[in-house]
């Protein structure tokens, strides 16, 4: 491999690892990627005939409980990012562990709610809410396995990374974070949409 | 390293770079084909096809003579092949990952391995859209567009398309965050933005494109999938009636929202074609002409300025949808204001010409052909982008002589000329220019063989998805014979590609060895050895000037490489 330039320094006229740049690139096409849906999920409201609210057909509790549980998960990746930049490896593991375990709990939940819906034969065939509902939410859903993916090979596979170069698995982790923030973020743009609107 | 890490799952620019153009290559020739194969319908429907048309099957054309379904599959597929698989793979994945490393000074991408993995989502994708074909009821067959409802009942072919496109949309994506990263981070020292050559900046303008518009296209193929998979109706209205049935669907769903996520790609992807295009033809112009790009600053304000309204003109695409009168008139008016742009940047090209001597090589000669080619297909669009005449043109051969004239002699000649220019720095060696010239002039006559006709066929309100060219329809009468002309101007098109093929593989292994600088260029991949080994350059590289310093008084020679210092 080739040694390439500004991996853990930053370039000083950018002021950006390339890491970082690709990252918020990235979750600029997020962004399109999601407020395309967003789009499509206002422009089938207002011109479909009927519309129904959110919390009539879903369980506003389960997901009011969710939504906690993805903000602490984002406070515990912060703390794991933060326990790195003091050089403290145990707590950076303890606190990737907890990010893991939160995202679990959240995917669990949401194991219940969707056996529900289709317990009470609620397709996303059964209407276009309950289509939009399930495309949102199950895409969103990905994205939090792929975080979890991710942070579960940097709490695992951190050890020998953080031997050789602290700071540059510091930025790595940082960039994780950037990205489980954003899922994080769409899931509060979610919740009130969905089920409260 | 052992050959399949150094040539198959490389993670080195250059090969990576050949590996999407040859690829491109490929699908480029093969939807060729495939547009042969529909020539020979339109010219003599309902004869049976020569040659192949016994292979062809019951299904798709029995004893020879193509069906319409079969018609509408290879329309679909090749559109779709030679916008996403053949011009897109070439002209950013290609050309891009090849020279614009190369052009800034640096040893590489900045994501190698991501590089990787986006040339082979692009691949796979690649087999997926082939491999449809073989599928019961055949590829896609609802036009590239894939409009519902049609598409959400169409055959499975369908179903691969959309997961085809999901690989394809992948690839474009990480490739599209590793351009905007290397153009950024790894520039070399001295390289300033307004240093960069307009290749460059035309890539990362494209780069913002494909990285911004894609998504939605990501977005809306989910909910394509999920209309066909899993029962929903986002893109199926209520009531709606299939083979005089109603549909059994849950309805309430819009087949205008398919058509904007679709066409906020789709629009911008237009500029995506273009874009590297002008790119390459400006560094040809530059180069033989032997002086600077005349308005160079402008040019690359206008590449920013027209990535920026792409975003915003898509509807023009949807006049006849029924959307609307105030919205027809905001998407006219941004239509029209994104033409300025456009112009800016094809008069800087032209003047640029003004008063040089200039060497009329092969790539020159390509470069010099898209301009006007460009400039017919542009200005044939100012009636489509306003909604009044778009009423009787929209969906004639008038609009496919249109594109067809940016993307077929505007932006494969530009991509031929660049494969001509960088081949010596690839290979080392020099394509010949005889065979150069026997590719380039039955090519050009040919090219507008085959499209000037479309203008006057939509003209007389030809549509463009009838499976039988107009035979059926009185009013195509008059015009229908041109059909013939435009269809064996296709064939003779092939023909003309048969020089270049034989020149291509005859340089790789004999053509005239050259130097590491053979067209005496600025820009700093000629400073590169030819072909430039793992890590591009064999000194560090400074740079102390701007792109195009040709013939600058005083100096004796007439170029100065950007990195070289001025002779006092």
């Amino acid at each position: 491999m080739l040694e390439l330039p500004y991996i853990v320094e930053p370039r000083p006229d950018t002021g950006l690892t390339n890491g970082k740049l690709g990252i918020w690139l990235f979750l600029a096409s997020e962004v399109m990627l999601f407020g395309g849906l967003f789009a499509a999920y206002i422009m089938l409201r207002v011109g479909g005939p009927t519309w129904p609210v959110g919390a009539d057909i879903l369980n506003v509790p389960m997901a009011t409980f969710n939504t906690v549980v993805l903000i602490t998960s984002s406070i515990t990746m912060v703390m794991a990012w933060a326990a790195l930049m003091r050089r403290n490896y145990g707590t950076y593991q303890l606190y990737m562990f907890a990010t893991v375990g939160l995202g679990l709990v959240f995917l669990t939940v949401k194991y219940f709610e969707y056996s529900h819906k289709l317990h009470d034969g609620l397709y996303p065939s059964t209407s276009t809410f309950l289509a939009i509902y399930f495309t949102l939410t199950g895409l969103h859903m990905l994205h939090v396995i792929a975080g979890m993916v991710v942070i579960t090979y940097f709490a695992l596979a951190g050890r020998s990374m953080f031997r050789k170069n602290p700071q540059w698995l510091t930025n790595r982790v940082e960039h994780t974070g950037l990205f489980w923030h954003f899922v994080d973020l769409v899931w509060i743009f979610l919740f009130p949409v969905l089920y409260l609107m | 390293m052992s050959f399949w890490r150094k040539y198959v799952f490389s993670v080195d620019h250059k090969v990576i770079g050949i590996q999407y153009a040859v690829t491109g290559l490929m699908f480029l020739f093969f939807g060729f084909c495939l547009m042969m194969i529909m020539r020979w319908q339109l010219a003599y429907p309902g004869q049976p096809i020569p040659f192949i048309g016994s292979w062809l099957g019951d299904a798709r054309a029995p004893s020879g003579i193509m069906l319409p379904d079969f018609y509408n599959q290879l329309g679909a597929m090749h559109g779709t092949i030679m916008v996403f698989l053949g011009v897109v793979p070439l002209a950013v994945g290609g050309f891009g990952n090849y020279v614009l490393p190369l052009q800034i000074g640096a040893v590489d991408m900045a994501f190698p391995k991501l590089n990787m993995i986006s040339y082979w989502c692009l691949f796979l994708g690649g087999v997926i859209m082939l491999g449809s074909f073989f599928l019961p009821g055949g590829a896609a067959q609802s036009g590239w567009t894939s409009y519902p409802p049609l598409a959400d009942i169409a055959p499975s072919g369908q179903t691969a398309w959309l997961f085809g496109m999901i690989f394809l949309i992948t690839s474009s994506l990480l490739g599209s965050m590793n351009f905007i990263v290397t153009t950024i981070q790894l520039r070399v020292k001295g390289l300033s933005f307004f240093r960069l050559p307009f290749f460059v900046w035309a890539q990362f303008v494209t780069s913002f494109l494909l990285l911004l518009a894609f998504p939605p296209l990501e977005a809306a193929g989910v909910l394509q999938l999920m209309d066909r998979l899993a029962g929903t109706s986002f893109f199926l209205p209520t009531g709606l009636v299939v083979s005089g049935e109603i549909l059994q669907v849950s309805g309430g769903g819009s087949p205008l929202l398919w058509q904007h996520l679709f066409w906020f790609l789709a629009h911008p992807e237009v500029y995506v074609l273009i874009l590297p295009a002008m790119g390459i033809v400006a560094e040809i112009i530059a180069n033989n002409t032997r002086k600077p790009l005349w308005g160079y600053r402008s040019m690359v304000y206008s590449v920013i300025v027209l990535g920026f309204l792409s975003f915003v003109v898509w509807a023009h695409h949807m006049f006849l949808t029924g959307m609307g009168t105030v919205m027809s008139s905001f998407f006219q008016t941004t239509t029209m204001i994104i033409s300025i742009p456009s112009v800016i940047l094809l008069s800087c090209l032209f003047i640029s010409l003004y008063g040089a001597s200039i060497r009329f090589n092969t790539p020159m000669l390509f470069a010099l052909a898209f301009l006007p080619m460009f400039g017919i297909g542009g200005l044939t669009g100012l009636p489509l982008g306003l909604s009044a005449p778009d009423i009787a043109l929209h969906d004639t051969y008038y609009v496919i002589g249109h594109f067809h004239y940016l993307v077929a002699p505007g932006t494969i000649f530009a991509l031929f000329a660049g494969i001509y220019y960088w081949f010596p720095k690839a290979t080392g060696r020099r394509m010949s220019e005889l065979l150069g010239k026997l590719h380039f002039w039955p090519s050009i006559i040919f090219m507008n063989g085959i499209f000037m006709p479309m203008f006057i066929q939509g003209f007389a309100g030809v549509s463009r998805r009838l499976a039988d060219g107009g035979a059926t329809y009185d009013f195509a009468g008059n015009v229908t014979p041109l059909n013939r002309m435009m269809s064996w101007s296709a064939w003779g098109l092939a023909l003309a590609q048969i020089p270049f093929i034989i020149n291509f593989f005859m340089s790789m292994r004999s053509g005239v060895k050259v130097g590491s600088n053979p067209w005496n260029a600025t820009t700093l991949e000629w400073q590169a050895p030819s072909p430039p080994p793992h890590g591009n350059f064999t000194r560090e590289m400074v740079v102390v000037r701007g792109p195009y310093e040709y013939s600058v008084p005083g100096q004796k020679e007439d170029f100065l490489p950007q990195n070289q210092k001025a002779e006092a």
